[in-house]
């Protein structure tokens, strides 16, 4: 592909984006048969048409047994690949036993540098053009703690005299009120805690981002573009595979790198160390060390939703 | 019109000459149906743009991620539970002067339903997928999403709504009493159901502890309260315009017993938002930050500030005109503070209830919504759709409410009788009541 944008943007009208069109309706079966009859169409054109059928009756990813998530996920590395050339690797791997997810963030150490940010953007491919972000960083000024009064959307150098820096994103609640709002349970908790969405299941009806109480959810008002030498290719069927347009996505701990052993991007690319991403389940892991020793504290504990995201400072 | 086929079964027959009828009448008729077709055209040209680009196509964006649809589909569900205002003292008081227009408020019914179902799969941002709501084949989260169970309700309740009108007029079709020991538990149920319906919306949006501004135990019965403002202030002024373009006789106590619900719904509105306005402010909190943007502004963002107000302004003159007995009793007066109530409600059910819950989103931000073209397009091309619908219902039901269609194999004696109900007096539909002789049984 000459055109680095090419991954998912808009393209005039050939066969293919009208074969997706008629695959994106219910009417998509004479779209199929026009395709797979027609003598002309390149045989990689009927396996594209194919698969974007099968892709559209698939069931939810959660109640799926493995040998249909292999299939699943290969078929996303196929159309992948047919569709640009390029190859992916989608991973499917489920949590580990007695792992449960937690995350600290130390607001002593912020300094707003946002580079967590690059790095969740880059690792987890989102939407480049419509600047989509998982994390926030919140400038405060000393002696004020409301978030009303931050600003999330500082272009100075930093830090800033005067002011602290707190980050929010996905709290991976425990009690999550955005899973027991979804209509088609596209979004859940998964046993290591983290909470995803079915990007292929989600009907893009939104209430979930109603009902988040700390903005961590974020939704494809358009086809997300990514430039294809940007493109992460080790992403995971729940994490940072590409989305489509009109359906929600949101922070997942960045499940392709932390079901492996490693951090999170925004862990790893955080230069002052106020990032801390552990095992709540492991009595020896850092996590667990802060919230013994340090004085913890959640946002909107009030609500009842149980967040594994602790603040603390030194 | 047709001659009635007499070989054809009743129900052939009357679906035949259903359609027969809608697509005949007079030129004003024609019209008025090519006109809303076309805004129906516009409208689904416009959701083909959307359908293209995405909900990129609105002015929704991550903080205000629900607008003008939604904002829709609120007020409709509150117009279409209005029927019950009619229904339950039609079927169950048997107050007649009511009965001559519960066709009409459940026919308002069904086409509010309709739009309200509409406004939510434009909505979506994956309308192709939505078989995922499916049970068997997808998934319904239901017990535990509100939207699931409002999708039953919705469902539901255009179920019971088409079932209850079209067994009354089969019945009157062909020359028959409708049975009350058939009718009468559906009558029940869509009472039931039209309550549900509004309070299972409003508890979509108070279930939600996120938006402070939605979270409170007043949202549903205000929402129950404007509705019951909304809807039947909506049928009077049909009633009034159909009475001067169709045979349909409306008696004046009919128009002025809804009137009267009318007047108690918007006092009581009223009173809700006064009660609504004194929390908020009397010790404005954080929480308050959404009533505060709706009603003097933040930080120098007010958009929705004039529109509120315009909408507060009209309440309280319509409250008054209709709580002034020689004001609510003249037409053109009632006619004014019926479509003052529709038009207030709209704007604060419509931008005055979903927007501010976003605004400011959780952390604080101000992000202002505006709807795009798009958005207003497919807005009144699903009212147009709505209209549409309505035209059709009312254009089949009433010639068989004015006697003038019925089964040509229907026995005379029958017909006879049931035109005698038909012209005879305030018992218009026959619907059980004591005064009415069961003559058309036969």
């Amino acid at each position: 592909m000459n055109n680095p944008f090419q991954i998912l943007q808009d393209k005039p009208v050939d066969r293919r984006t009208a074969l997706e069109m008629a695959v994106g309706m219910l009417t998509a079966g004479a779209g199929l048969a026009l395709t797979s009859c027609n003598p002309i169409a390149s045989a990689e054109s009927k396996e594209k048409a194919q698969l974007n059928w099968q892709e559209y009756f698939q069931g939810n990813f959660r109640l799926m047994s493995e040998d249909e998530k292999t299939t699943t996920v290969e078929r996303l590395e196929r159309l992948h690949e047919l569709n640009t050339g390029s190859r992916i690797n989608v991973a499917k791997s489920g949590p580990r036993e007695k792992v449960l997810f937690g995350y600290a963030f130390n607001i002593s150490k912020c300094r707003g540098y946002m580079d967590c940010v690059r790095a969740c953007v880059k690792e987890n491919n989102q939407d480049r053009k419509n600047d989509v972000r998982y994390i926030r960083i919140h400038e405060h000024k000393n002696g004020q703690f409301a978030f009303e009064e931050a600003n999330d959307e500082f272009f100075h150098d930093v830090p800033a005299a005067g002011h602290f820096y707190i980050g929010t994103q996905c709290f991976h609640c425990q009690k999550p009120p955005c899973v027991d709002v979804c209509p088609v349970s596209a979004t859940w908790m998964e046993p290591d805690g983290i909470v995803v969405v079915d990007y292929n299941w989600c009907i893009g009806c939104r209430y979930c981002m109603a009902a988040c109480p700390y903005d961590a959810r974020r939704f494809n008002w358009a086809d997300p573009m990514v430039p294809a030498e940007e493109l992460n290719p080790n992403q995971h069927y729940l994490g940072n595979r590409m989305r489509r347009k009109g359906v929600v996505e949101k922070c997942t701990f960045c499940i392709q790198r932390t079901r492996e052993g490693a951090n999170p991007a925004c862990v790893e690319a955080c230069p002052t160390g106020a990032r801390v991403f552990g095992n709540l389940l492991d009595p020896d892991s850092e996590i667990r060390w802060i919230l013994k020793n340090k004085k913890v504290f959640r946002l909107k504990e009030d609500l009842g939703t149980e967040p594994k995201f602790w603040y603390y400072m030194d | 019109m047709n001659e009635p086929d007499r070989k054809s079964g009743p129900l052939a027959s009357f679906f035949r000459e259903g359609l027969a009828e809608v697509t005949h009448g007079s030129r004003r008729y024609h019209l008025w149906m090519a006109s809303l077709t076309f805004l129906m055209c516009c409208g689904a040209f416009a959701y083909s743009v959307q359908i293209r680009q995405g909900l990129a196509a609105t002015g929704m964006h991550d903080h205000v991620s629900w607008g003008l649809y939604i904002s829709n589909f609120t007020f409709l569900v509150g117009v279409a539970a209005a029927a019950v205002v009619l229904v339950l003292p039609t079927y169950v008081l048997n107050d007649l002067d009511f009965a001559q227009a519960v066709l009409i408020g459940e026919a308002v019914a069904v086409a509010s339903v309709v739009m309200a179902i509409a406004f939510v799969v434009v909505d979506v941002g994956g309308p192709a997928r939505l078989w995922h709501l499916i049970p068997v084949i997808g998934i319904f989260n239901w017990p535990r999403s509100m939207l699931a169970w409002d999708i039953l309700v919705l469902n539901g309740y255009l179920l019971i709504n088409l079932a209850l009108p079209f067994y009354i007029l089969f019945a009157h079709y062909r020359g028959r009493t409708p049975d009350k020991r058939h009718y009468l538990p559906a009558v029940m149920l869509s009472i039931v159901w039209a309550v549900s319906l509004h309070l299972i919306t409003a508890f979509l949006y108070a279930g939600l502890p996120a938006r402070p501004y939605w979270n409170n135990a007043l949202l549903g019965p205000r929402f129950l309260a404007t509705a019951f403002t909304a809807g039947p202030a909506l049928i009077i002024i049909i009633l009034q315009t159909l009475r001067r373009v169709t045979d349909f006789v409306v008696e004046e106590a009919t128009i002025q017993k809804i009137a009267l619900v009318v007047t108690v719904a918007a006092q009581i509105s009223l009173v809700m938002l006064i009660s609504e306005l004194f929390t908020e402010f009397y010790r404005t909190t954080h929480h308050g930050l959404s009533a505060q943007y709706l009603y003097f502004g933040l930080h120098g963002h007010n958009m929705l500030r004039p529109w509120i107000w315009t909408s507060i302004a009209m309440s309280v003159a319509a409250t008054g005109m209709l709580s002034v007995h020689t004001i609510r009793t003249r037409e053109r007066f009632l006619r004014l503070a019926c479509f003052l109530l529709f038009a207030a409600i709209l704007i604060e059910k419509g931008l005055g209830t979903i927007i501010p819950g976003f605004i400011p989103e959780p952390w604080g931000r101000i992000d202002e919504y505006f709807p795009t073209w798009v958005e207003i397009v497919v807005s009144v091309g699903i009212w147009a759709l709505g209209c549409f619908v309505f035209t059709i219902l009312c254009k089949i039901a009433i010639p068989i409410e004015l006697g003038r269609r019925r089964y040509a194999g229907s026995s005379p004696a029958g017909v006879q009788a049931a035109q005698g109900v038909q012209f005879g007096g305030v018992a218009r539909h026959g619907l059980g009541s004591k005064h009415h002789d069961p003559g058309g049984a036969g």
